[in-house]
């Protein structure tokens, strides 16, 4: 498959993240909207809550923008959670048409992508995307209770607990970014079987998806100001670095960064980082928007990774299929095209 | 082509793999499994001064006594940081068996009492009773041979 170039260069208009109690000490709390004091944000159940995340997130971009759901065409939503509930109920509340999507943590350049491609295709006006993800509702899913005393090995990665969404428009002057190209990733599997590693099973999924994307558009890592994957961590990152060297795209240490290694910097008790859709969202749609919409730089490449593995196939020792989508983003233009 | 990069890929992401540091944790596991020991110790040697138990009978209201003090630890949040300080050493002792017993029951709460509760609370220590009876009738079944055979 192509590259999509979107050739009207979609806007990226408002973002919102909100955010869990324990973000609060990430070193970027700052570029985060809202914040809930405990993890049950007075809800009943962590899955209750993560859709709660999702349903703050979405309208602080809808107000920032000083629009109404009904204002926006559609919101592609995903998350980790079983059938993607969390995203659908909040739908629900929002009462805006849906798409569910799910490629595990990739999920967030999924919305971000199609978002991108049927603004630009002209069967939208305003799309808005986001991603969700729970600390305790997808540990409570995929591995132990919460309060279960089992060891992590080192390799293990937190889940971020926090939800970000974007609106996204045809081309205006007015905008944090413009949304430039997308390249759909192959899922890959390199025979990881070990859920508490999946930084490593993702690595090569990475490496594909920004090797074709530089391939298929005839862009070299010099084009880029920032390389940005999801949430390989520690492992997976340098990894996949690795990878890239050998396939000859060499990229330097503060160009290529992880969202995973960033968000939760500093704190030893996430061994080996973040982890979940929220984790590139939070990041990206926080973070790396400010510094487009600043012009601190230029042009970046955002490469969202996804563990697709559940809690079923692991246990009948599937190894663990992986995938990547990149998209990539430009500071806003002066004028609009 | 294809599977090479599998295969390197593999390499590169082991080359980055951080091993476990298995000599830290057995003397983490050695200290607190002790020290949980240690504290069941002396639980039973206060039934046996202060309370009408005796050696043999002390051992059940110990076990009893030593999983309430984990369901209260669990219940604060204490014991999930124990475990992941102490490994093997929180995990084994009988604390930790309560410690997955309650740690489910609380966690599926959310789905009611009948069907969360009552249904999840053995989804961890569920296979520990199965082969704890299951190792035990065949130790049974052992000695009763033994028995019949005159060797013991």
């Amino acid at each position: 498959m192509k590259t999509w170039h979107f050739q009207s260069l979609p806007s990226i208009v408002s973002s919102s993240v909100a955010a869990g109690p324990f973000e609060k000490n990430s070193p970027y709390a700052d570029y985060f909207d809202t914040f809930f004091e405990d993890l049950y944000m007075e809800e009943k159940s962590f899955e209750k809550a993560q859709r709660k995340l999702l349903e703050t997130s979405v309208q602080g971009t809808l107000q920032k923008a000083g629009m109404s759901g009904q204002q926006v065409d559609c919101m592609i939503a995903g998350d980790l959670i079983n059938q993607i509930t969390p995203s659908n109920i909040a739908a629900r509340t929002l009462g805006i048409p849906y798409l569910g999507v799910f490629s595990a943590c990739a999920s967030s350049m999924e919305g971000l992508a199609l978002a991108g491609a049927l603004v630009d295709a002209g069967y939208s006006e305003a799309m808005l995307t986001g991603v969700s993800s729970h600390n305790a509702a997808t540990e409570k899913q995929f591995r132990y209770p919460t309060e279960y005393g089992g060891q992590k090995p080192p390799t293990a990665q937190w889940t971020v607990t926090a939800a970000g969404s974007v609106l996204v428009t045809g081309n205006t002057a007015d905008s944090l970014a413009h949304i430039e190209k997308a390249t759909i990733g192959r899922v890959q599997d390199i025979n990881v079987t070990d859920p508490f590693n999946m930084g490593a099973a993702m690595s090569l999924a990475a490496a594909d998806t920004i090797e074709r994307h530089f391939n298929q558009t005839g862009e070299s890592a010099r084009d880029y100001d920032l390389i940005i994957t999801g949430d390989l961590a520690a492992i997976g990152h340098a990894a996949v670095k690795d990878i890239l060297n050998k396939k000859q795209i060499h990229l330097s240490a503060d160009q290529f960064l992880d969202c995973g290694k960033m968000i939760y910097q500093g704190l030893d008790e996430v061994q080996a980082g973040g982890s979940g859709p929220a984790c590139s969202a939070a990041m990206v749609y926080g973070y790396f928007l400010k510094l487009l919409k600043e012009g601190t730089v230029n042009k970046v490449l955002v490469v969202a990774t996804g563990a697709l593995l559940s809690p079923l196939t692991f246990q009948q020792k599937e190894s663990i299929p992986c995938i990547a989508h990149a998209v990539s983003l430009i500071k806003p233009q002066k004028e609009g095209r | 082509m294809a599977n090479q990069w599998v295969t390197q890929s593999k390499a590169a992401a082991d080359a980055h793999e951080l091993k476990r540091p298995v000599l830290k944790n057995c003397v983490k596991a050695f200290l607190v499994g002790g020290l949980i020991c240690t504290i069941g110790q002396l639980v039973t040697l206060l039934l046996i001064l202060y309370f009408p138990f005796t050696e043999q009978t002390a051992g059940n209201p110990t076990v009893a006594i030593m999983v309430f003090f984990s369901m209260l630890l669990t219940g604060f949040g204490l014991y999930q940081k124990l475990g992941q300080f102490a490994g093997a050493g929180s995990a084994v002792p009988v604390t930790g068996f309560g410690n997955a017993v309650v740690s489910a029951a609380i966690e599926h709460r959310s789905e009611g009492l009948v069907l969360g509760v009552g249904g999840n609370i053995f989804k961890l220590a569920g296979s520990v009773i199965v082969f704890g009876v299951l190792s035990a009738f065949f130790i049974a079944l052992i000695k009763t041979v033994l028995l019949q055979l005159g060797v013991i």
